[in-house]
């Protein structure tokens, strides 16, 4: 590789009300080279991207892209100039198809006025099966689960046929067979000479595929490096500025304490088959599978989000009916989803107002929310998970992505549940947190709660978890107890091979 | 995060949340500079009790807007109880009132179900609603007027306590009770949610039909509080005097910088809203502006107001 550069961002400053998200930030990349981008939550990674895709202009800096000076103002102008981008938080129009999404904007037309359907269907498709994903092109996003709309986004970044690749944090939902398929994509662009910026917080992924990288902090560049250069240890050093302790918290030695939830031969047509399963105080019970094997659809049935049509559950071995959210959070159950934009939080509302919504009638004195209790609780949650947020009042749209699922998380502690269904909880978030989440995991099943993780990150299940369990297609394929588990095992019931 | 990246006081944020406040005090300047009359305490008075019903009005389109839907039916159910209140003088005040308020609520209440569960898009439900109520109207005075309102009630549109006008003051104590409501109860913080995110809100136990609905009924029964006090300040009941007052209190809501499309905005806005147009309407007279180039020169405030507030949103990128 020679030291040619395709793109150079020097000085780049940027701040938003309240917070300099970039703070002279200098970063460049080589042609043909797949580039990662790392930092802790709230690093300014994505907020780099956006102003190198004109999403957002900078307050000062300048971008030479393929030696020229590159000045868009607007993200439709520097995708024609050759920058494609995956961000981070999805921009599908869930109302369209899957190909009118992929090809929004650029739709290839019939003569000059008609729109070329077959050829974007067939473009469509095959985008997507390289990919290694068989949907319906005609299906609407909204139907989609998350990690299919992911790849969705990712289909519809290479449809643009891109010099320069932006991917932040396309991996924070896929499992692993996917990010096998994106990983042998992003090697084929890599050979077409393509330039990639990769965004992830699962370092194992950068020394896989990525050949340099450059490390953010608090807004400023840290360095760049040869990737072959570093080790795990190293990498987080830089980026945390410690070295982190012991990942995993260890498992508590306590006895399994009583049944909590039993679930009895869900059945929700198409989606989930007679799924049975019990979950006892003081467990962390880790839920497995591929995307699409039917994991947020078991907890959105269990909380009442969407309707059965057979079995029950059982709380304390009493049958329980719920049929809708509220129904679900006066059992004391919680759910943190793993759509946070579309279902975790309310974005215009501060991360104060987001962290109280599920406590707000515990709140309440004389008819009104005691504003001092709301900011109690919000300052006690900002400092445990270490939310980095302006403030309180800050609204969460405007929090790094990472910081975002935090508050998902908050909100769900706070109202301090029995059951406490987490699904992707770690998704964005940076291995430094990830820790922390970890301990608090499990010191709330120490106190005797039940915790059931659905997690897409096979080390994060096995490190964890007390049991997992593994879904194949709406069915549950295995059960194991940590002593025992494996990936290889868990892959082989993920994928249907052992039923 | 370390503290040197965050610094407390910020223009883009000063302006977004006190733009309007400025608008409103170069127009006051303006109209103060032009007319020397404008500035006379009568005339402010005056203002104050102008706006009053069709700021209560826009106070409950408020609440609508922010759970990301519209009411055009405010208008009509306003007409509808200045009918109630003139028709059921013969029982007496208190009757009167209650019966007033309780079909407005009812009114309400019907939008909210046809919203909620019969899934029709708030555009659609309250047009309907809003040809409706105006039929019933008819029907009910078979198209007259009903001229007089109870015993007892006329203080509402006609009183004044220490000078100020009744009507200001109910639009003052209206407007301070819909702010803490809004602000302070857990009713208002599910609007503000519902409006932001209704998967969301359902998702974190928010039972999102009753806080839609509740919305409806809120500006339903302003609605029909305001027109109570119209009744008894025009002394009169008829089933199409609240024509058009719909566009009026929206305009209110927009220029006041509550998004139309839901989870964000406040009365505070909306009283400013409310004081621009007012302002607007007196100065305008004021000066002997006719009645057909009001309209333009007041088209066109609104929709600058609404503009400059997009663009400042924009600039903030
Ligand atoms: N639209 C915005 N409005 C206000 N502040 C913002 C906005 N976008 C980002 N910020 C702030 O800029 C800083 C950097 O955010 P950015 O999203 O770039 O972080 P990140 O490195 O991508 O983090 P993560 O790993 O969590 O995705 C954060 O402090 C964030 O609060
Ligand atoms: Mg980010």
């Amino acid at each position: 590789m020679t030291d040619q550069t395709i793109l150079q961002m020097k000085n780049i400053v940027k701040t938003f009300p309240g917070v300099k998200a970039l703070d002279n930030v200098t970063f460049s990349c080589r042609p043909g080279e797949v580039h990662a981008l790392l930092g802790e939550n709230g690093a300014g990674k994505s907020t780099l991207m956006k102003i190198l895709s004109a999403a957002y202009r900078p307050d000062s800096g300048e971008i030479i892209f393929k030696n020229e000076l590159f000045k868009h103002s607007n993200p439709i102008a520097a995708q024609k100039a050759g920058i494609g981008i995956i961000y981070q938080e999805f921009n599908l129009v869930p109302h369209m198809s899957v190909v009118e999404n992929i090809f929004l904007g650029r739709e290839p037309l019939i003569g000059c006025k008609l729109i070329d359907y077959r050829t974007m269907r067939d473009e469509a498709q095959k985008l997507l099966s390289g990919l290694g994903l068989t949907i319906d092109v005609n299906q609407k996003v909204k139907n989609l689960s998350v990690a299919q709309q992911q790849m969705v986004e990712i289909a519809k970044a290479l449809s643009m046929n891109a010099e320069l690749i932006v991917m932040d944090e396309p991996t924070a939902t896929l499992t692993d067979r996917e990010i096998e398929f994106l990983f042998g994509t992003i090697r084929t662009l890599r050979s077409q000479g393509k330039t990639i910026i990769y965004i992830s917080h699962r370092l194992e992924e950068i020394f896989e595929v990525c050949d340099r990288v450059t490390i953010l902090k608090d807004g400023k560049t840290v360095g760049t490096e040869n990737v072959p250069d570093l080790d795990k240890d190293r990498m987080i050093k830089m980026m945390v500025g410690r070295t982190l302790g012991e990942y995993y918290p260890d498992r508590s030695t306590a006895r399994k304490g009583d049944k909590v939830l039993e679930v009895r031969n869900i059945t929700r047509k198409g989606v989930l088959n007679d799924i049975s399963f019990s979950a006892y105080a003081g467990e962390i019970l880790g839920i497995s599978g591929l995307v699409g094997a039917g994991r947020t659809e078991l907890a959105r049935a269990i909380f009442g989000a969407d309707s059965i049509d057979g079995g029950a559950v059982l709380i304390d071995e009493n049958e329980v009916k719920i049929n809708e959210p509220l129904k679900a959070i006066r059992l004391n159950i919680g759910f943190a989803t793993e759509d946070r934009k579309g279902q975790g939080l309310i974005l215009g509302l501060s991360v104060r107002k987001n962290i109280s919504l599920a406590i707000l009638p515990q709140l309440i004195k004389y008819g009104l929310i005691q504003p001092k209790k709301e900011k109690e609780v919000a300052d006690r949650y900002m400092k445990i998970l270490k939310i980095a947020a302006p403030g309180i009042d800050y609204p969460v749209k405007g929090l790094s992505g990472g910081n975002q699922q935090k508050v998902v998380l908050a909100k769900w502690l706070a109202k301090d549940c029995r059951i406490i269904i987490l699904d992707e909880p770690t998704r964005g978030i940076d291995v430094g947190a990830k820790a922390e989440i970890y301990n608090l995991m499990r010191k709330l099943a120490d106190q005797g709660k039940v915790i059931i993780m659905i997690s897409s990150e096979l080390p994060e299940v096995i490190g964890v978890s007390d049991r997992v369990l593994v879904m194949h297609s709406g069915k549950i394929t295995g059960a194991f107890n940590a002593d025992e588990v494996t990936e290889e095992k868990i892959m082989k019931c993920a994928t249907g091979e052992v039923a | 995060m370390s503290t040197e990246r965050i610094s407390r006081f910020n223009k883009a944020h000063f302006l977004e949340d006190y733009g309007m406040l400025l608008v409103l005090g170069v127009l006051f300047l303006v109209c103060a500079i032009v007319s020397p009359y404008f500035l006379k305490p009568e005339n402010l008075l005056n203002i104050t009790r102008q706006i009053s019903v069709s700021g209560i009005i826009s106070i409950g389109m408020t609440f609508v807007i922010i759970t990301g839907g519209i009411d055009l039916s405010v208008g009509s159910v306003l007409a509808f109880s200045t009918l109630m209140i003139a028709g059921f003088k013969g029982m007496g005040a208190f009757p009167a009132f209650v019966i007033a308020m309780a079909l407005s609520m009812a009114f309400g209440l019907v939008t909210g179900i046809l919203v909620t569960k019969g899934k029709l898009q708030a555009f659609i439900a309250t047009l309907g609603m809003m040809t409706a109520v105006v039929g019933i109207g008819l029907t009910y005075s078979h198209g007259h007027p009903i001229i007089g309102t109870p015993e007892g009630l006329s203080f509402l549109g006609q009183g004044k306590v220490l000078g100020i006008p009744v009507q200001t003051i109910l639009f003052t104590l209206t407007a301070i009770i819909a702010g803490i409501v809004l602000n302070r109860t857990r009713l208002g913080r599910y609007i503000y949610a519902v409006g932001g995110n209704e998967e969301g809100s359902r998702l974190s136990g928010i039972r999102v039909d009753r806080v839609k609905t509740a919305a409806y009924v809120i500006s339903s029964a302003l609605s029909g509080f305001a027109g109570i006090i119209m009744a008894n300040h025009l002394n009169v009941g008829e089933a199409n005097l609240g024509s058009g007052m719909e566009l009026d209190a929206i305009a209110s809501v927009a220029v006041g910088g509550t998004s139309l499309s839901g989870g964000r905005g406040g009365v505070v806005g909306t009283v400013i809203g409310v004081i621009i147009i007012g302002i607007l309407n007196n100065f305008l007279n004021l000066i002997n502006v006719p009645g057909y180039t009001q309209k333009i020169v007041k088209g066109a405030i609104i929709i600058i107001a609404v503009l400059a507030q997009s663009l400042q949103a924009n600039r903030k990128k």
